[in-house]
């Protein structure tokens, strides 16, 4: 196991040393102490490691991952796991704004709270979030799966694509074009996997579902594929 | 951008260490704003009226200055200068006559108070907590700003945190939109901001609420009606300490509580240096939602 202390490594010098990490690594487990709310902790990874962040962490933590498995011990600020490819990001406790903002694939755990904006744009992301998520999000959401077993807030979904929201709890308002949706055997399956995956232990039967009423986009049946 | 802090003590044992823990949580914003830098902190009573003034010519500006108000006061007048600012020490009741003298000659007031004491410069917080000692100064509560200049120039009177009322600070990270038209309301009703800049019409408008009767909670309240624009406002009373962000919520903010303290940053990284914080309660607060805490 390689672990790197923030308290005497530049974020630079860190990032560098997982982002060299090649697809063969024999160096697979990593761990970060002394993050202290830093800015850009472990972005841009490509390889098959697992990363556990000590802490909480700043802006951006785990952005743009490929491949690695990064665990945050504390809360992330805003922006974590943006523009995620593939891989898995799981935060002990609460995120803050636009988390998992315009994924197009992997895995983000949230195990407390999202804040505002969470899986804003999202191309292809699963988000799991076992609390609630704040206002906006899954705005402009195009594909991939958002799932919050607490609440979600105002605007939930506003102008959505083709990705699908589950929510458990309250939904205080839903967005434009967002409408609740019924939810068939398919989507219980879809919804079984993501919690099981999510480390999360609620019933998919609990969940409601959201997604586009494709009144505010071209929607053609003959695109679906695309999604 | 810009970066702001608060810290409101719950117990009287951290009172010695309030102006190094703001000093340190407020260096740490350094790079949400370069511009201005200041603190405000709620120090300890000397049973009367202390006012904050500041000088471009302190030497000169402050050089007997004690003995001329006293005079012109026909009461004792201490003064104490710290760099480009000076805290005049007055009996209760004097400041309208204080207010009236420093006016006439050219004196800019930077805030008044029995315990409060406000310290803002162009510069960077490290230059500007080492040339006021802000590290040496205790108290019970205290909010800072770093500032990235929007709205208003880059000077002494843009810089955070206002002072608009006796005992009362506030400090933003955002930009208002409704500042012309609410400076012309707050102007009416005789709370007429003293510089071009939007926050200041934000301070002005919480004392007029706090003036009229409201409490802190409520005129927080108020500003998510009657302001226009982004904001995460950090707001110290007397005995109070009061946060509030607009409904879209965009500016960040982060909180954080033990048995000991409320603190308030910008960002998590404000707080990595408090006692206890690796085991406080740390939270977003929500948008449109506000928060406050007195003694």
């Amino acid at each position: 196991m390689q672990t790197i202390d923030m308290a005497t490594t530049p974020l630079r010098e860190l990032n560098a040393a997982l982002q060299a990490q090649a697809q063969q690594t024999n160096q697979t487990q990593w761990v970060i102490e002394n993050p202290k709310g830093a800015h850009a902790v472990a972005v841009g990874l490509d390889a098959p490691i697992e990363v556990t962040v000590r802490g909480s962490t700043g802006y951006y933590c785990a952005g743009m991952n490929k491949q690695a498995t990064i665990n945050v011990t504390g809360s992330a600020g805003p922006g974590v796991a943006e523009n995620m490819m593939s891989g898995t990001v799981v935060i002990e406790g609460d995120a803050s704004q636009y988390a998992g903002a315009t994924g197009h694939g992997g895995l983000l755990v949230i195990k407390g709270n999202a804040s505002s904006r969470c899986g804003i744009s999202m191309k292809g992301i699963d988000i799991v979030v076992h609390g609630n998520v704040g206002h906006m999000s899954a705005f402009m959401a195009q594909s991939g799966n958002l799932v919050v077993c607490g609440d979600a807030g105002d605007a939930l979904g506003d102008s959505l694509y083709e990705a699908r929201l589950f929510v458990r709890g309250s939904v205080k308002s839903l967005g434009a074009d967002c409408i609740e949706k019924e939810m068939r055997p398919e989507h219980i399956e879809i919804l079984k996997d993501l919690l099981a995956r999510g480390g999360c232990d609620a019933k998919p039967e609990e969940f409601k579902r959201y997604g586009s009423a494709r009144k505010l986009y071209n929607f053609h049946v003959d695109h679906a594929g695309a999604y | 951008m810009c970066g702001i802090v608060g810290l409101f003590l719950k117990k009287e044992d951290l009172r010695p260490q309030l102006g190094t823990l703001l000093t340190d949580m407020l260096i740490t914003m350094t790079d949400r704003g370069p511009d201005s830098a200041g603190i405000a902190i709620y120090g300890d009573e000397a049973g009367g009226l202390k006012m904050t003034i500041q000088s471009d010519t302190p030497a000169q500006t402050f050089d007997g200055l004690d003995a001329a108000l006293s005079a012109a006061l026909g009461a004792p007048v201490t003064m104490k200068i710290v760099d480009t600012h000076a805290v005049l020490s007055l009996p209760e009741g004097s400041e309208a006559d204080a207010r009236a003298f420093l006016k006439e000659k050219g004196i800019r007031v930077m805030g008044a108070g029995v315990s409060m004491e406000i310290f803002k410069e162009v510069g960077l917080p490290k230059d500007v907590a080492a040339r006021f000692g802000i590290r040496a100064m205790g108290g019970s509560h205290g909010i800072g700003h770093t500032r990235m200049a929007t709205e208003s120039a880059v000077t002494t009177l843009g810089a955070h945190p206002f002072s608009t009322g006796d005992d009362q600070c506030l400090v933003h990270n955002g930009s208002l939109s409704n500042h012309n038209a609410m400076r012309r309301v707050l102007t009416e009703k005789g709370f007429a901001p003293q510089t071009q800049n939007d926050t200041e019409v934000a301070a002005c408008y919480i004392s007029s609420r706090l003036a009229e009767g409201a409490n802190l909670g409520e005129a927080l309240e108020g500003t998510l009606e009657d302001l226009d624009g982004f904001f995460t406002f950090v707001v110290g009373t007397k005995n109070g300490f009061g946060v509030v962000r607009d409904p879209i919520a965009c500016k960040p903010a982060v909180m954080a509580e033990t048995e000991d303290y409320v603190a308030f940053g910008s960002e998590y990284r404000a707080f990595a240096k408090l006692p206890g914080i690796d085991t406080a309660r740390v939270w977003e607060p929500e948008p449109a939602t506000v928060y406050f805490w007195e003694r």
